[in-house]
């Protein structure tokens, strides 16, 4: 599964933006035609994006381009993006599974003979999106993970939206067990005060205890705190390859059982040891 | 031969963009451009270049470009050009934007 911490917003009619994407560091960049993007200039950003995605070298970071709703241009953001060979499509207000079996279907339409398929992520951010959160999830091969879009959501549901995040809490716990449910990815709703990095690093932490494995960013100083939240602690990295060296000497000894400190080590102990572990050498954080 | 329809403009005066300005031009006239740029002297040829290159690409000949430079990248140019003929009438090749 791909490394997403971060997914980064670049907004897509701005050339000087697109040109610096890469330069942050984040796991993903999102190449965005919807809402930072003004009515009039949906055909100028297409245009820039393809040729941004064909030009600019993003350093690594997963290359992913935001598209309009499918029932406004977003028909026309996939015939024209996908020629510049996107990683990924982030299909917003996405409400049901036929919203994605029709993103899959004008993606797979726009593809060249041999180009390697481009994945989607779909959007949660309306009321019905978020009830349909279990079959859009295993709607089609390519949707590799759901994200939560708070503002909308909030706004459509006449919530008061605030920094502590309670009002979205139900919506939270919903796209995260929909989305591990389906064996795929979850991602968090960017915490939208850039200035405000105390704030970040509580709704990262809250985001990351949830199970979300990473948020949506809307400044490139955001990634950095996010990263530190969800990268797996020196702690955290220790304890893991304790429970493993403990597994490890239990089969040696040929017992069933392993236990550490005193406690049994039982299947979802292993299995979040393995996470962590799996993380950490991803991020070149551990030696074993 | 392709027909610029109607005069259209694409891009901003940001840094990194650039602003074009297309005019449909008689036939046989060729290409007119008129730029304006804060790196004429070490990118202006290359500027002029790209928009040419772009216009011959969708078969324009005859057209009039007024262009005013933020410090555009190449890609950016391209991609200024292919909106501001797009939105001059031209049905553009390889995908329309």
């Amino acid at each position: 599964m791909e490394l997403r911490r971060t997914m980064l917003f670049i907004p897509g009619n701005s050339p000087a933006m697109l040109q610096s994407g890469g330069l942050f560091g984040a796991d993903a960049v999102i190449l965005d035609l919807e809402d930072t993007v003004a009515p009039g200039e949906k055909d100028a950003a297409r245009q820039l994006v393809v040729q941004a995605l064909h030009h600019v070298d993003y350093s690594g970071s997963e290359r992913v381009v935001r598209i309009n709703p499918l029932d406004t241009v977003g028909a026309a953001d996939i015939a024209s993006v996908v020629s510049g060979r996107p990683d990924a499509l982030l299909v917003p207000k996405v409400e049901s599974a036929a919203d994605i079996l029709q993103a899959a279907a004008l993606v797979e339409a726009a593809e060249a003979p041999g180009q390697g398929p481009v994945k989607l992520v779909a959007l949660l951010e309306t009321p019905r999106g978020l009830a349909a959160a279990g079959v859009i999830a295993e709607a089609h091969p390519r949707l590799t993970a759901l994200a939560l879009g708070a503002e909308d959501y909030t706004a459509a549901l006449g919530a008061v939206r605030t920094k502590e995040g309670r009002e979205i809490y139900t919506a939270r716990t919903l796209v995260v067990n929909a989305a591990a449910a389906a064996g795929i990815q979850s991602f968090d709703t960017p915490f939208t005060d850039a200035g405000d990095e105390e704030g970040l690093l509580a709704d990262t932490r809250l985001a990351r205890m949830l199970g979300f494995k990473g948020k949506l960013a809307v400044h490139p100083r955001q990634i950095e705190p996010i990263h530190s939240v969800f990268n797996p602690t020196a702690g955290e990295i220790a304890w893991a390859e304790r429970v493993l060296d403990a597994l490890r000497q239990a089969e040696e000894e040929g017992s069933g059982i392993a236990s550490l400190g005193g406690k049994m080590v039982d299947a979802p102990v292993a299995q979040r040891a393995r996470q962590v572990l799996q993380l950490a050498r991803r991020l070149g954080l551990a030696t074993s | 031969m392709v027909q610029v329809l109607r005069p259209a403009q694409a891009g901003t005066l940001e840094s990194g963009d650039i602003f074009i300005q297309i005019a449909p031009a008689a036939a046989g006239s060729g290409l007119a451009i008129e730029l304006e740029s804060l790196v004429l002297a070490q990118y202006g040829q290359a500027i002029r270049a790209t928009l040419a290159a772009v216009a011959a690409a969708q078969g324009v000949q005859d057209l009039v470009v007024r262009a005013v430079d933020r410090g555009a990248l190449d890609w950016t140019i391209q991609a200024r050009m292919l909106t501001a003929l797009s939105r001059a009438g031209v049905a553009l090749k390889g995908g329309t934007p």
